[in-house]
């Protein structure tokens, strides 16, 4: 009987550590030239401490745009909880461009009803002011709906910091073999959440286009299957079951179906498989290697990776005319496209020398550029709002997720805290 | 990771050991007959189970190397598979051919390139008298690295088919 409470207590410990298994950090590398200076002054509730600290969450979501220099609460000269607590003076003398302010109040039902404000500092205007309610168990999601507030405030381009992402970690167990985790956390890394743990490799997380499922490849039947799984009950299904590869799946924008890619009829080609009646359409026909499809923010057409002119290359296949098109000319090795979601910028894998980076190609005026200078960057996955992108590198033995802007001037890292991090999925908004 | 495949390499040596122990025929003396584990197993006889013969008998290769970006078999590994053709031809076992590559280059595409390289192996087998059927080629593409490390050395000991 001891031994079995022992064991349970060891359990319990084990599961307690291990849901912080992972868990990212932020590491800013690089931001742009001339930050927006923006203050902000401490959200609280009166005397009650909150166990999340709203305005460090919110100036750290800022911060790692790399577009804004938060001011270090230290430096400030006074808290404002409303607008008339605000003596433009005390933020013009540090250089503040912008102040976001306000006050946090406990209701009778126990919920919290925050009030916050965005003004700015020179023309002494108040930009935003606005009420949102809450409890104790979102203040994080209160807290990245002020930066997202804040931000679409500033530069015009809605906010991302409340949507998640997805990742694979993959970790030595007990007995030195590789454990692969299926995780989804913050965009900033915070409140990690298993989904899936398995001895046989898993990859390839997709999202669905309303946030609620993923979809990925699972080893666990011993060869490569594509299965489905709901965030809220973590409900999973198998969805293919397919001799030879069963692969890389996409969802559609309008969630109704799955690119994928299946090699049954003797190399990978490209499916798409509606979901509601499980019905498969190859989409390509060709000998050599096709896969790695995504979607056109339209659904009406999908961009993918073939080698049927000798070296991978990206192409661009149109559903109801198959017309199909070469996008990729430089170099000899274009991979893994994905579109931002304005249908225009296309980022890819591309070798360089010996050295693989991530890239982005303008589709209209055909502007090529490489935005990482790391060796082994793979698997990029562009935010909602088009402004950043995540992708996997290297640093010493180790993968990790890093980001890039899209126009390359803003880089951090996500170390993990431990094992190998890869094949990063951005969520959409949710 | 070296450690795990010494490890692997150990336990699968121990039991072919144990099997070889228990096996009444020999399986060393390369005839299809001789092959087909009948008396060795239990309710899998005849079919093959997964550890019904060992295919890395009398020190034939059961690992094959590939060259960056290629699917083609080097004529050691082609002198290889022609012994574990002639041991396996008429025999019922199921064979797995998992497909790897190394690290460099994107996930899904070394997935088809792992897929490539099994199917170059399955495709020899059969050229050389082998049933279709009893080989499956199953690629793993850079998930499963034979040994961890970004350098040439580790890059070509992962670029591999495994026979299994």
């Amino acid at each position: 009987m001891m031994k079995y409470r022992l064991l349970l207590i060891l359990s319990l410990l084990l599961g307690a550590t291990f849901s912080a298994q992972a868990q990212l950090t932020i590491e800013i590398t690089q931001g742009v030239d001339n930050p927006t200076v923006i203050a902000v002054s401490p959200i609280e509730a009166g005397n009650a401490v909150l166990p999340e600290d709203i305005s460090n969450i919110v100036s750290a979501d800022l911060q790692r745009s790399g577009l804004f220099n938060a001011i270090d609460r230290a430096n400030m000269l006074s808290f404002p909880r409303e607008t008339k607590e605000i003596y433009y003076k005390d933020w013009r003398v540090l250089g503040a461009q912008y102040l976001v302010y306000g006050n946090a109040e406990r209701l009778s039902d126990g919920r919290l009803k925050v009030t916050f404000g965005l003004s700015e500092v020179l023309g002494e205007k108040i930009v935003l002011a606005q009420v949102v309610h809450g409890s104790n168990n979102n203040l994080r999601d209160i807290a990245h709906y002020i930066s997202d507030k804040v931000y679409e405030a500033i530069t015009g381009v809605r906010g991302a910091f409340s949507t998640r992402i997805a990742y694979v970690t993959a970790t030595p167990g007990r007995d030195n073999k590789l454990v692969y985790r299926l995780m989804v956390a913050d965009a900033d890394g915070a409140r990690e959440k298993l989904m899936l743990e398995s001895r046989e490799p898993l990859m390839s997380p997709s999202w669905s286009p309303d946030g609620k499922e993923l979809a990925y490849v699972s080893f666990e039947t011993g060869r490569p299957a594509i299965f489905s799984q709901k965030l809220g009950d973590a409900s999973r299904q198998q969805l293919t079951n397919f001799r030879g590869l069963n692969g890389a799946p996409s969802w559609s924008p309008d969630g109704r179906k799955l690119a994928l890619v299946l090699s049954k009829d003797g190399n990978p080609e490209i499916y798409t498989m509606d979901l509601a009646s499980r019905q498969f359409t190859r989409v390509t026909n060709h000998f050599s290697i096709d896969t790695e499809p995504n979607w056109t923010p339209d659904g009406k057409a999908l961009v993918f990776t073939s080698d049927r002119g000798g070296s991978p290359q990206i192409y661009k296949l149109t559903l109801a005319s198959g017309a199909l098109e070469r996008l990729t000319f430089r170099g000899s090795y274009n991979a893994r496209p994905r579109l931002a979601p304005d249908g225009r910028t296309l980022v890819l894998v591309h070798r360089d020398g010996g050295a693989f980076h991530i890239a982005s190609q303008d589709l209209i005026s055909g502007d090529f550029r490489i935005l990482t200078s790391t060796y082994l960057d793979e698997s990029p996955t562009v935010a909602p709002n088009g402004a950043m992108l995540l992708y996997a590198t290297k640093r010493g033995s180790k993968n990790l997720l890093a980001a890039v802007s899209i126009d390359a001037g803003v880089k951090f890292l996500l170390p993990a805290r431990e094992g190998d991090v890869r094949e990063p999925a951005w969520s959409p908004f949710l | 990771m070296t450690f795990q495949t010494l490890k692997t390499g150990f336990l699968v040596a121990v039991l072919s050991t144990l099997l070889a122990a228990c096996s009444s025929t020999g399986t060393e003396d390369g005839t299809g007959e001789g092959l087909s584990g009948s008396d060795v197993g239990t309710g899998t006889a005849g079919s093959g189970s997964a550890y019904g013969d060992d295919l890395g008998a009398g020190g034939v290769a059961t690992v094959f190397y590939f060259e960056f970006d290629k699917a083609v078999l080097t004529s050691e590994a082609r002198a290889a598979l022609d012994t574990h053709a002639q041991r396996l031809r008429g025999s019922n076992r199921q064979i797995r051919l998992e497909g790897h590559g190394d690290e460099r280059g994107t996930r899904e595409y070394n997935m088809a390139l792992g897929e490539r390289r099994a199917n170059a192996v399955r495709e020899y087998l059969i050229m050389q008298g082998m049933n279709g059927s009893n080989l499956e080629a199953i690629s793993y593409g850079e998930e499963r690295p034979a040994q961890l490390g970004s350098d040439e050395q580790s890059w070509s000991l992962n670029r591999r088919v495994e026979m299994k």
